[in-house]
């Protein structure tokens, strides 16, 4: 499965490690609709740094499109907010 | 506002994954003969590239500026400081005092500029990254393009070509919102950057340079001016009194007890460095005076 962060770049997630990423986005998903920005950031922090220690960067001569795409580093609710709605995101 | 119930459960990861592929097929289905969509992405791809490198020369622009600001901050911090000792040193206390409130501002404005100095290099190097990244995309892409174009045709296109640009469209999208991000803070950068020039100009970090500077230093400067020429004036002084020393040595020979009492008398010629008014440095020299002596005595 490939998985983007944002501003990083893809990486490739053996399927193994997809029940915790879920289980991290769901904890993401839930700070975002109750405005928990403490949670919010500690869900964030967790989910990128679980992508990074499971997943190995794509080679940067591959085409690919990603199952899934994860939040800037530094993002705020507000900006993941609007990522979800589109607003926040430049035509490609 | 974003969807609750079924687009909840999916998670934030799957739902961005959406929107950005709801992107490309917006796109995708704007074009009538697939393979021009190929042609027409690539030039964008080559734009975006230009911009990303733009961006990078912006963004370094800009920490340069705040490297310059920096470096006037720290010396105006330097310079504060200085002149506190100095001032200190004079016994003014007041003084010192002023100019280490305006040094302690000028390292605040510092610390700030810091902060942000590390913010903008952060960008920098994220977009070189992600420039360096797009590059090898876009070359991909070309590759992929000239491929599709010689061996497929138009209707077989269409699923490789769907692939390649959703990829690319992907990639694009997240180096423009690179883009965005580096120019929205080197915006709150030379805001910021712009109210310290303000700040400076306005001379409330100001010490040594334009405008109201000299309130600190040209205080220090007269008195260390006026205490030069009181110090020569003693020096002629003591030039038209020669004879004074070797009573003083005749004072100091007699032994301590003795030469306590001796002093005043002895030193009267002697010693006049300070104006009669000032009652407080004429004290010095008394201090001194027993010292000397006492050390030729042990050599």
């Amino acid at each position: 499965m490939i998985v983007r962060i944002l501003g990083e770049g893809q990486f490739k997630v053996e399927d193994a490690a997809t029940a915790e990423l879920n289980l991290l986005d769901a904890d993401l998903e839930a700070a975002v609709e109750h405005g928990d920005e403490p949670a919010f950031t500690v869900a964030l922090t967790g989910l990128l740094a679980k992508v990074r220690a499971t997943g190995t960067p794509l080679p940067p001569d591959i085409l690919e499109p990603s199952e899934l795409i994860l939040p800037h580093e530094d993002s705020s609710m507000d900006e993941v907010r609007k990522l979800l709605t589109d607003e926040g995101l430049i035509p490609g | 506002m974003y969807m609750k119930g079924t687009a909840a459960r999916m998670g934030v990861m799957k739902r961005v994954s959406l929107v950005f592929k709801a992107k490309a097929n917006k796109a995708l289905d704007k074009m009538e003969d697939p393979r021009e969509t190929l042609d027409y992405s690539y030039q964008r791809q080559l734009e975006l590239l230009t911009k990303v490198r733009r961006g990078v020369a912006d963004v370094a622009t800009s920490r340069k500026r705040v490297e310059l600001q920096m470096n006037q901050l720290q010396q105006q911090a330097n310079k504060l400081q200085e002149q506190a000792r100095k001032a200190l040193g004079m016994g003014r206390e007041d003084l010192a005092r002023e100019a280490l409130t305006r040094k302690a501002s000028a390292q605040s404005q510092l610390d700030e500029l810091q902060t942000q100095y590390a913010q903008l290099q952060g960008e920098e190097e994220k977009l070189t990254v992600a420039s360096q990244r797009l590059q090898a995309r876009v070359d991909a892409f070309r590759t992929r393009k000239e491929t599709i174009k010689a061996t497929y045709t138009a209707a077989e296109a269409q699923t490789r070509i769907n692939e390649a640009f959703s990829g690319i469209s992907e990639e694009m999208g997240d180096v423009g919102m690179a883009i965005q991000r580096a120019e929205d803070k080197t915006a709150q950068m030379q805001a910021r950057a712009g109210a310290i020039d303000e700040l400076m100009a306005s001379g409330a970090l100001d010490d040594a340079v334009g405008g109201k500077r000299d309130d600190i230093q040209s205080e220090l400067d007269m008195m260390s001016a006026s205490s030069d020429v009181e110090r020569e004036l003693a020096m002629l002084k003591g030039e038209l009194t020669t004879g004074a020393p070797k009573q003083l040595e005749g004072a100091s020979a007699n032994g301590d007890a003795q030469s306590a009492q001796a002093q005043p008398q002895a030193q009267a010629p002697y010693v006049p460095p300070a104006p009669p008014q000032q009652a407080e440095p004429a004290a010095i020299p008394v201090a001194d005076l027993p010292g000397e002596p006492q050390d030729g005595d042990g050599s």
